[in-house]
């Protein structure tokens, strides 16, 4: 990574960084948030457009219901406050893509207020950052520089995003490090997926972030002058970029310098940002009440019924999953990646036996392969009922670990479900009696112990012996007839 | 037929008589139009095709017998701040020369679908922002009762128009008098309804939360009639309120007796033309002999009413003229090499004079170091003016002023002074700012023949008893 200079860690070490985020989300509403448009990423330009998200005179804004409703939802998934009113704001400046002259935004009455969201510490606990508001505004448009044959001396315009609906989610200063930068964003994405009120796609700009930095002496208690990092498109890219920040301004105050309030932009290509306007040339956005749409009142039965669609999230479904399966927590952890990974494990498991032996199939065989194949759970070949039959094969004795792997591969190799090729390749069984009592002969000999618990009575010990001899037999005992066998030489 | 004095109802019997039909009543006013818009200026568009199309249809509906509309055949101008298909909206500017809404405002839509003509588009103040029409990159419009005179703002055209037979009725808009004062001064009736009794929905915004759409007519009867056709609820405007549609007419028409009517003081005080101050004062004298009982009341709050209109109205406007950045329609200057450059070339070429002012006015009042002071003091301020008449509104049932300090005032007179013409809304913000309702009636003629016009306010969502008193002083008049 470049560096804005060669400072020592041990210099670095002197100062606290001091973080807030600002992460601005389009909600996957079916329509724009203050026009009938369709909501949707794409398209010919300026074809989702309408005389109000066009800024045409005369038309005016009418909310949309839905969005309000995603904002209720994210707010309530950030442990936010709902305000009973709201008050829409104009934030006004000029650009192309801007097509009314002002945005319609939410100023000194968001809709969300106090919250917070949890990171790991990194020393097993959890850190808790603060969220000052989530407020919700609507998207620009697009404009398009290059790619056409005129882009030399012209500039093209796409309305089609114009009106998208947004949220701005607005953290306290409570982030120390790029690293907790990147553990907040990852959190908050799988937070806004589980609530289902985004897509979060970065690439597509349905999610992006702005970072506000600055650097204190430790154990200084005022925070230093903050820059603004604007147009970093990925969260490794904000971990880079915050790491340049933090550098770059430690080394201005080193050689007794001032940072300066500006706006940066960070260039992903270089590693490095750039400033692109100071504190005196920054807007002046002259915010005011929006008159074109009244308060925005959210009452507590409207709430109530909303907030009925919050699905669960992340945190509380790890803890169920492992009270309600005994699975691992680095499971739980794994099968949380997203609520449709976790529903398909939840089906597998209630479909089987043992809901620990199909968590730890699904994180140590299942995922493994599908990453290998370039496939996403959903298109996995083998269905999360096969992958239960799996589970209790193998926990059963009858499949080996070997044999489960090799059935498994073949899977993948030809796209067919677990049961479909058990039922082909499935070991040959052996209903040999000799063969079978042989092997019995071989564990009782083994086991004396259990032995002894059985004639003493506990004959539920002979699933013991089942289940050895299975093993031994590589599961090819016919079942019904090494029972039957168990029980006549443990009678014996 | 008279078209100068043609009312709706007088129209509609003309039609449904066999008199006359909706295509002929047309062509009348087309023809009245040709013949002498030339020296009052009122139309800047006709809409032709539209008008005789709709005409059409109304008379193959007289033709088969079937049941009329209520506004059937009915020719109307309207205000062009108000967009409507197939004509320009240009709301009296440069910058917007060329431009074709392609959707109707709600309130043109309505008034079409219950049976009315639109003949065409009139002559206003540069985006509604003018008491004398005399900010029109159009030219000036001229008073019809004298021509030398101006026929007040900014609908200035849309009054002039029905006080010239131009049409039987217009639509303008109001934010701080734009309907009242010239309504007055043209000597015809105009009615301010209630904020958010009728949508907005295409009507270009000059101050968003003050603008009104509102009728011009011959009559009060009639102004009842077009209210009662526009009024109500629009899923494109969220302002537009669900309050239930009263009917108007019949509210209109009810006697006036019982009835408690407020003067406040404020609005008698200095500056008040002696002829109007008696003009006015007679028509209070005759709600008396009618049996109204008059009440003095207090208004304290009003001489804050005009700095208090002028931050609010010039704020808003800052911000709703930002989209004529010359970026998606309207006048461009093809010129300049940078975008900033683009910006301010077009808006300095679009806009004239009084719209630059107020821009600049209202980004000042929304600036960063002076919001507290300018905008959100004067929301303040309006709360307590709003406070003032709701309080009145406790102890009457309308409250009537003087419409205007003065007569219709020459053209040229004020165009150098501003501050003078600001001054000049005295007897109009005060209603504006409050959301309340209105009818601006004429109640008599100077010695000069130059006609007044008496305000009757009436408390929000009570157009009926605003009209009920208008009536009575129309019914007063020789
Ligand atoms: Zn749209």
């Amino acid at each position: 990574m470049p560096t804005a200079s060669a400072l020592s860690p041990e210099v670095l070490a002197k100062y606290q960084p001091v973080i807030g985020l600002e992460v601005h989300v389009q909600l996957l509403t079916k329509t724009k948030a203050f026009c009938g448009c369709v909501n949707l990423y794409g398209g010919e330009p300026n074809t989702h457009v309408c005389p109000v998200c066009l800024g045409l005179p005369g038309a005016l804004p009418v909310l949309n219901e839905q969005a309000v409703e995603f904002a209720v939802l994210t707010g309530a998934a950030l442990n936010c406050k709902i305000n009973p009113v709201s008050i829409f704001a104009r934030k006004n400046y000029f650009y192309p893509d801007s097509p009314k002259g002002y945005q319609i935004s939410q100023y000194d009455k968001p809709t969300c207020e106090h919250g917070y969201l949890d990171i790991p510490d990194g020393n097993g606990g959890l850190k808790r950052i603060g969220i000052t508001r989530a407020h919700m505004e609507e998207d620009a448009g697009k404009s398009i520089h290059d790619g056409f044959p005129d882009s030399v001396t012209r500039s093209y315009i796409d309305l089609n995003r114009c009106g998208t609906p947004l949220i701005e989610i607005v953290s306290e200063p409570d982030i120390r490090s790029p690293q907790e930068a990147f553990d907040y964003l990852t959190k908050l994405k799988e937070i806004l997926l589980y609530a289902g009120v985004s897509d979060c796609n970065m690439e597509e700009g349905s999610l992006r972030c702005d970072a506000n930095v600055s650097v204190m002496l430790k154990g200084a208690d005022k925070f230093g002058t903050k820059a603004e990092v604007k147009n970093v498109n990925s969260f490794r890219f904000i971990r880079s970029a915050l790491e340049y920040e933090i550098e770059r301004q430690v080394e201005i105050l080193e050689s007794g310098g001032k940072v300066v309030q500006e706006t940066r932009l960070y260039n992903s290509a270089e590693g490095v940002t750039y400033s692109m306007r100071s504190k005196e040339q920054a807007h002046d956005y002259r915010y005011f009440p929006e008159p074109d749409l009244p308060p925005l009142l959210i009452s507590e039965e409207w709430k109530n019924k909303i907030l009925k669609g919050l699905p669960e999230l992340p945190e509380a479904k790890r803890t169920r999953l492992i009270a309600e399966y005994g699975i691992t927590e680095k499971d739980a952890e794994t099968l949380t990646a997203s609520a449709s990974f976790a529903d398909q494990f939840e089906a597998a498991a209630k479909a089987s036996k043992s809901p620990k032996r199909v968590a730890a199939l699904i994180t140590s065989e299942l995922t493994g392969r599908l990453n290998a194949a370039g496939l996403e759970l959903e298109q996995s070949p083998v269905s999360m009922k096969g992958l239960a039959m799996a589970a209790d094969l193998a926990e059963s004795g009858e499949l080996s670990s070997k044999m489960l792997k090799q059935l498994l591969d073949i899977s993948f190799e030809k796209g067919e479900d677990f049961p479909v090729v058990y039922e082909r390749e499935k070991p040959q069984q052996i209903s040999d009696t000799s063969v079978i009592e042989k092997m019995i002969d071989e564990v009782i000999a083994a086991n004396p112990k259990q032995v002894e618990q059985f004639k003493g009575g506990k004959t539920t010990v002979s699933a013991f012996f089942v289940g050895q001899v299975m093993r031994l037999s590589k599961g090819q005992a016919n079942p019904a007839l090494l029972n039957e066998l168990v029980i006549k030489k443990l009678s014996e | 037929m008279n078209l100068e004095t043609l009312s709706i109802d007088q129209a509609r019997a003309a039609l449904t008589s066999g008199e006359t039909t909706a295509t002929a009543l047309a062509e009348a006013h087309y023809e009245r139009i040709a013949q002498k818009d030339d020296e009052i200026n009122s139309y800047l568009s006709l809409a032709k095709d539209r008008a005789l199309a709709q005409a059409a249809k109304i008379d193959a509906l007289l033709k088969a017998g079937d049941p009329l509309p209520p506004l059937a055949g009915i020719p109307l101008g309207i205000k062009d701040v108000l967009t409507m298909v197939g004509s320009p909206a240009t709301a009296g500017s440069k910058i917007l020369e060329g431009y074709h809404p392609p959707y109707d405002c709600t309130a043109v839509a309505k008034l079409e679908a219950a049976g009315a003509v639109l003949l065409g588009k009139l002559n206003c103040d540069e985006f509604a922002m003018g008491s004398s029409n005399e900010n029109s990159a159009y030219g000036p419009v001229h008073n019809p009762r004298a021509l030398d005179r101006v026929p007040g703002g900014s609908s200035g055209g849309s009054a002039a128009a029905v006080a010239a037979g131009f049409c039987v009725a217009s639509l303008g808009t109001d934010t701080g008098g734009s309907i009242r004062q010239p309504a007055a001064f043209c000597g015809v009736t105009g009615l301010l309804p209630t904020w958010g009794r009728v949508s907005r929905f295409g009507l270009i915004a000059f101050a968003s939360s003050l603008d009104r759409i509102g009728p011009f007519t011959k009559n009060v009867k009639d102004a009842a009639t077009l209210l009662g056709v526009m009024a109500g609820s629009d899923i494109m405007d969220a302002t537009a309120s669900h309050t239930p549609v009263n009917d108007y007419v019949a509210e209109s028409q009810k006697p006036v007796a019982g009835l408690k009517i407020g003067v406040p003081e404020e609005y008698f005080g200095e500056g008040l033309d002696p002829e109007i101050r008696a003009a006015v004062e007679k028509s209070i004298a005759d709600l008396k002999a009618a049996g109204c009982e008059i009440k003095k009341i207090s208004l304290p709050h009003t001489r804050y009413a005009i700095p208090t209109y002028y931050v609010i109205a010039t704020a808003e406007a800052s911000s709703n003229l930002s989209r004529f950045d010359g970026v998606r329609f309207g006048l461009r200057d093809k010129s300049a090499s940078t975008l900033t450059g683009m910006y301010r070339q077009t808006r300095d070429a679009g806009f004239g004079a009084e719209v630059k002012r107020r821009i600049l006015l209202g980004t000042y009042a929304l600036s960063a170091g002076y919001y507290d002071a300018y905008y959100k003091k004067a929301q303040q301020v309006r709360t307590l003016l709003t406070r003032d008449f709701l309080s009145a509104f406790n102890e009457v049932d309308a409250i009537v002023t003087p419409m205007t300090p003065t007569p219709a005032f020459k053209l040229g007179e004020k165009t150098d002074d501003p501050v003078a013409m600001y001054l000049a809304d005295v007897y109009t913000v005060a209603a504006s700012l409050a959301g309340i309702c209105g009818v601006s009636v004429p109640c008599g003629n100077t010695k000069d023949g130059l006609p007044i016009g008496v305000q009757i306010l009436g408390k929000h969502f009570e157009e009926g008893m605003a009209l009920r008193v208008a009536q009575a002083v129309e019914n007063s008049q020789p």
